[in-house]
């Protein structure tokens, strides 16, 4: 099955269980199984190739430039957690399936957990690092909602944002150690990136990106000091502590770790740092656990000190060490899984997970307590189960270890933990189920249905097995996953007996140095909870205390509530930094000459200026305001034409009279003026701000001017192209129609979708308490006398068949001068606002069959078909086509696919511009304003009306 | 003629940014249209300064044009500022005809009189 396929299955089956819920439990469990089932079967369809040492791959190229790809593979490390991501996942399924009570909401809970096993499968098979960092983020989102999944209770609320907040912050920290990784390695494929070991080792911001990935490692893996938030995660349901929190996502980091332990580590830094870490997290997770009452927070800590043991062993950086860390990977997700659905099955019997409510359970449970035994045993490490062998493999390599050039201080506290690790495990065996029988149970516990002991059953004869035959079964596997670890092939050799070593003589020293501890349980903790231990959880919510203060104390100052100020800080921002880039650089001088001026053009400037400075002057007399930009519109739409740019001398001024037309609409119901409200302070502030910034965008485009391009520009080939390519001599019109089709056909869709966005706010206006107000609205100023005058009628209606006509000339010579879609939209538009204008709003929408909104669609699927139409062709989408063509009497034309992709823009703008002013002119409407007949024109009325008088 | 046309752009920035800093509606939609102006200006410029060079390429003799990538840029970007300008006259209207106010600030405790009951 390809990786793609393996990657894809879960995310896809992710739908069912929630969607199949309504066909019963059972089904939606069922869907969740299959889907995770049918992922691993073709994972396992890899297994030949894998225990080879092969590596499978699948690429698919994205934006290459950019490092962007689609690539996954997979090598041993990969196949080991996806095997333990897989197959626990089909176990927790049937799990849960029992375990969740009829209120649950058991289809939310499979798709979550779905949606999770997709982004830890799409962690240890992603081969680019982007991709892996977005599945990374997905672990954290899925495991909140997980975390959470008992919305009603606190506790899982908090766990889940502390969860998420901690592990997200990793996440960021992450994030930026690979960006830096893939910048030194000079690729973002991982393959890449571990074959350049001595370019990163050897790189300066090697140090800032092993720091920053490590983070994101601690953090995911509950490493110290990070390692808080999993203990408050235990409020999730106990399928998911056991999945999530035991055998996949907190190993994440491990795998991090583990699959870039080629690059990184080998360095004094790594070691200390990650050694030390290890070790501290692996020492103080084992000493809480003992103490902790509630099984499931006994087993976190537990969980924590283990993976302090496994990131100790990968910090030591010797093969060795790193063959330890896998084994104890694939060993502590057996035992550590089923400990925890053994722990929510005495929870679900015995209805408490408090250790001194419990005890003598052997008697009632008999099956789970074989269960718990012998997984427990084998977290204690005792022989024959496979706990044991990894961790006489983690004594052998602390053994071999010095720290700070001491060689005691690693075995010494390996050996130490070692000791709390006995102790509390048989306190879970001892303190639950052993003892006498109590009387005191609420219920009365007995062992549960097969659904749910098979998955813990199952996992404890893996323990036995991979305990008593570790050669023949685990070695293939931990020799797949340690030579894609290591990067070479270590000598991986595991068996229960070693013989009489130092490691045995640690590991017996440790069962004893446990049991001692165990047996004087009761001072011994009663010693530990007057030495009291500071609580993580209220240190944590002190700190997000005052990160939020503080984030809130800064985001008070910057944003107030005016908007304004935002402007005033964005813009001075923005002046800044612009600055500051132009300082950095460097400057070639001008190589063009100034050209000479005319005088109209001094008096065009003087024009555009002198009404730029009175709008700002007037700005608070709103009409004048409005003509004197209606100048300035008209002095650049000159401007245009003088500087050889007619189309867009046509496009600056059409769009300028419905723009007019718009505000003077929109006038009708603002306020006509306004008082002056600023202090002269604010506004010297202003106009500080507005100086410096026309200072620099003038001096900026001064010095453009001035200088030739630097390289070729790409202008050339459109004017080398567009008549023997597009068909067309005009060449902005080509460029529009054909070379950049794509922008323009995104850009109708983005003005058919503003003109859409502006009904829609229509529509909720006057369905608000508005309407009432725009109904009984009096006039602002005393209206003209004739609301149609009949010479403005008369004229706008001879025009608009001329208008029309102009429309479709200026629509068809397009291609070859001046003119195009654009342009002949906006004055078909005018042609009709006119209509509106002059003989009112209800006696044009009478004539106006089509609503605008269809025609804004018509115009993007005419564009889009035409644009498909190029595949007909076997040519890329909007690739155009066109050919000469002559008819008799007439001269010889041309017919080009673009001008069919003209007429959609044609349509898109038309539809647009309408549906705008439109939707702003329904505001005016009241009843009785408008006249019945915009002109009286018509005899036949006359008479109608004469007859009626008379009669 | 270079020197007026990145006055001009000066000027309609500086102009745009003032008003886009007042306090009521209306200013600021008519500071982003002198806003509009000045970037389309600007990015029209970008393809050097050129009278008389149309880029509509003339069959019969060679001759020089005016670079016509950055115009065709621009004339879909008029097109699609007066669509934004269409959106936030009608935001500014929407808001006006709900609230009876203008002034785009949200601090409320700040009466500032003028026309807003």
């Amino acid at each position: 099955m390809s990786l793609f396929l393996i990657a894809a299955l879960p995310f896809l089956g992710a739908f069912f269980p929630g969607l199949l819920i309504r066909a019963g439990r059972d089904t939606s469990a069922a869907s969740a199984g299959l889907a995770s089932f049918l992922t691993f079967v073709g994972l396992m369809l890899h297994a030949p190739a894998i225990l080879r040492g092969e590596t499978v791959q699948a690429r698919v190229d994205w934006l290459p430039q950019l490092g962007l790809s689609v690539n996954f593979y997979l090598d041993g490390l990969g196949f080991l957690f996806a095997t333990l991501i897989l197959g626990i996942g089909l176990l927790v399924i049937l799990y849960a399936r029992f375990y969740l009570s009829r209120s649950d909401p058991m289809g939310n809970f499979y798709t979550y957990l779905l949606l999770f096993q997709g982004a830890m499968v799409g962690i240890v098979t992603s081969d680019n690092i982007l991709m892996l960092l977005i599945f990374w983020e997905l672990t954290s989102l899925s495991s909140f909602l997980l975390i959470g999944f008992w919305k009603h209770l606190p506790e899982g609320r908090q766990g889940a944002r502390m969860a998420l907040t901690v592990t997200g912050m990793g996440g960021l920290s992450m994030i930026a150690g690979m960006l830096i990784l893939g910048q030194i390695a000079g690729s973002y494929d991982i393959s890449v990136i571990l074959q350049n070991k001595d370019a990163i080792q050897s790189s300066e911001l090697y140090f800032p990106a092993l720091l920053l990935i490590l983070i994101g490692a601690f953090t995911k893996s509950a490493q110290f000091p990070f390692h808080f938030w999993l203990p408050h995660a235990m409020a999730a349901p106990t399928p998911v502590s056991s999945y999530l929190h035991s055998a996949t996502m907190v190993k994440a980091g491990i795998f991090l770790m583990a699959r870039l332990w080629p690059v990184l580590s080998g360095t004094p830094e790594w070691f200390y740092i990650v050694t030390t870490t290890g070790l501290i997290t692996m020492l103080i997770g084992a000493v809480i656990a003992l103490f902790k009452d509630d099984l499931k927070a006994l087993l976190a800590f537990s969980t924590v000190s283990h993976l302090g043991l496994i990131t100790m062993l990968l910090g030591l950086g010797t093969k060795a060490a790193a063959v330890a860390a896998v084994f104890h990977i694939l060993n502590h997700a057996t035992f550590k899984a089923a400990l925890f659905m053994t722990a929510g099955i005495v929870d679900h019997e015995a209805h408490t997970r408090d250790i001194r409510r419990l005890g003598g359970l052997r008697h009632l449970m008999p099956l789970s307590f074989t269960i718990a035994l012998v997984a427990g045993l084998s977290m204690a490490g005792i022989p024959p189960f496979n706990g044991f062998i990894s961790k006489e493999m983690m004594l052998e390599a602390a053994i071999h270890s010095s720290w700070m050039g001491n060689p005691y201080i690693i075995p010494g506290l390996a050996t130490l933990a070692a000791v709390f690790s006995v102790a509390y495990s048989l306190r879970f065996i001892g303190h639950t189920f052993m003892g006498p029988k109590r009387t005191d149970y609420v219920g009365t516990p007995h062992d549960p249905p097969a659904g749910l002991w098979l998955s813990p059953a199952i996992l404890t004869i893996l323990v036995v097995v991979i305990g008593l035959f570790s050669g023949p079964i685990a070695s293939p596997l931990v020799q797949a996953a340690a030579d894609a670890v290591t990067g070479s092939h270590p000598k991986v050799y595991l068996k229960l007996w070693h013989g009489l070593n130092s490691a045995l003589y640690m590991s017996i020293a440790a069962v004893v140095g446990g049991t001692i501890i165990l047996a004087m349980f009761t001072p011994v903790s009663k010693l530990w909870t007057r030495a009291g231990v500071p609580p993580a959880k209220s240190i944590f919510d002190a700190i997000t205390g005052v990160v939020i203060a503080g984030s809130r104390f800064i985001a008070d100052r910057l944003h107030d509530g005016s908007i304004t100020r935002y402007a005033a800080i964005m813009i001075s921002f923005t002046i800044v930094i612009s600055l500051i880039a132009f300082q950095g650089g460097d400057m070639a001088g001008p190589t063009r000459e100034l050209q000479d001026t005319g005088l109209l053009t001094i008096v065009g400037w003087v024009c555009l200026v002198a009404a730029t400075l009175g709008i700002v002057v007037m700005h608070q007399q709103r009409f004048y305001a409005l003509i004197l930009i209606g100048i300035v519109g008209l002095m650049v739409s000159l401007g245009f034409n003088y500087l050889s740019a007619p189309d867009l001398a046509l496009t600056q001024i059409s769009v300028e009279v419905v723009t007019i037309v718009l505000m003077l609409l929109a006038l009708n119901f603002l306020p006509k003026d306004m008082p002056s409200e600023t202090s002269l302070t604010t506004r010297l502030r202003d106009i500080t701000i507005a100086i410096s910034g026309g200072l620099g965008i003038g001096a900026l485009i001064y010095a453009l001017l001035l200088r030739d391009f630097t390289a070729p520009s790409i202008s050339e080939f459109h004017l080398a192209n567009s008549y023997k390519g597009g068909g067309g001599t005009n060449v902005v019109n080509v460029i529009l129609v054909d070379f950049r089709g794509f922008d323009t056909f995104g850009e109708i869709i983005v003005l058919g979708i503003a003109a859409l966005v502006i009904y829609a706010l229509t529509e909720a206006v006057l369905k608000s308490n508005a309407s009432a107000y725009l109904l009984n609205r009096k006039p602002y100023q005393q209206q003209a006398g004739d609301a149609h005058p009949g010479m403005m009628v008369v004229v706008t209606r001879v025009m608009m068949p001329v208008a029309l006509m102009l429309a479709a000339y200026i629509f068809f010579r397009g291609h070859n001068l001046p003119g195009g879609g654009f342009i002949a939209g906006l004055i078909a538009a005018i042609a009709l606002i006119m209509q509106y204008m002059a003989s009112g709003f209800g006696w044009a929408s009478e004539r106006q069959p089509f609503a605008y909104h269809g025609t804004i669609g018509w115009g993007v699927l005419i564009a889009a078909a035409t644009g498909l139409g190029a595949w007909f062709n076997n040519v890329p989408f909007l690739t155009s086509d066109f050919g000469y063509f002559k008819l008799p009497f007439l001269e010889e034309f041309e017919l080009a696919t673009a001008a069919l992709f003209d007429v959609g823009v044609f349509l898109a703008v038309v539809g647009a511009v309408l549906l705008a002013l439109k939707s702003l002119a329904r505001f005016a409407w009241q009843p009785g304003i408008q006249s019945e007949h915009a002109i009286d024109i018509n005899p036949a009325r006359d008479d109608a009306d004469m007859n009626k008088k008379e009669g | 003629m270079e020197l007026l046309i990145a006055s001009a752009v000066g000027i309609l920035s500086a102009a745009g940014i003032y008003l886009v800093l007042r306090k009521r509606t209306f200013p600021v939609i008519l500071g982003m249209s002198l806003l509009s102006y000045a970037v389309n200006i600007f990015l029209f410029s970008t393809g050097r300064l050129m009278t008389g060079a149309p880029p509509i390429l003339n069959k019969y003799q060679d001759m020089a044009y005016t670079d016509p990538l950055p115009q065709a840029l621009v004339l879909t970007a008029i097109v699609i500022s007066f669509g934004m300008t269409a959106v936030i006259v009608m935001v500014a209207l929407a808001a006006y005809l709900s609230s009876r106010d203008d002034r785009i600030d949200m601090i409320h405790d700040q009466t500032t009189g003028g026309d807003s009951q």
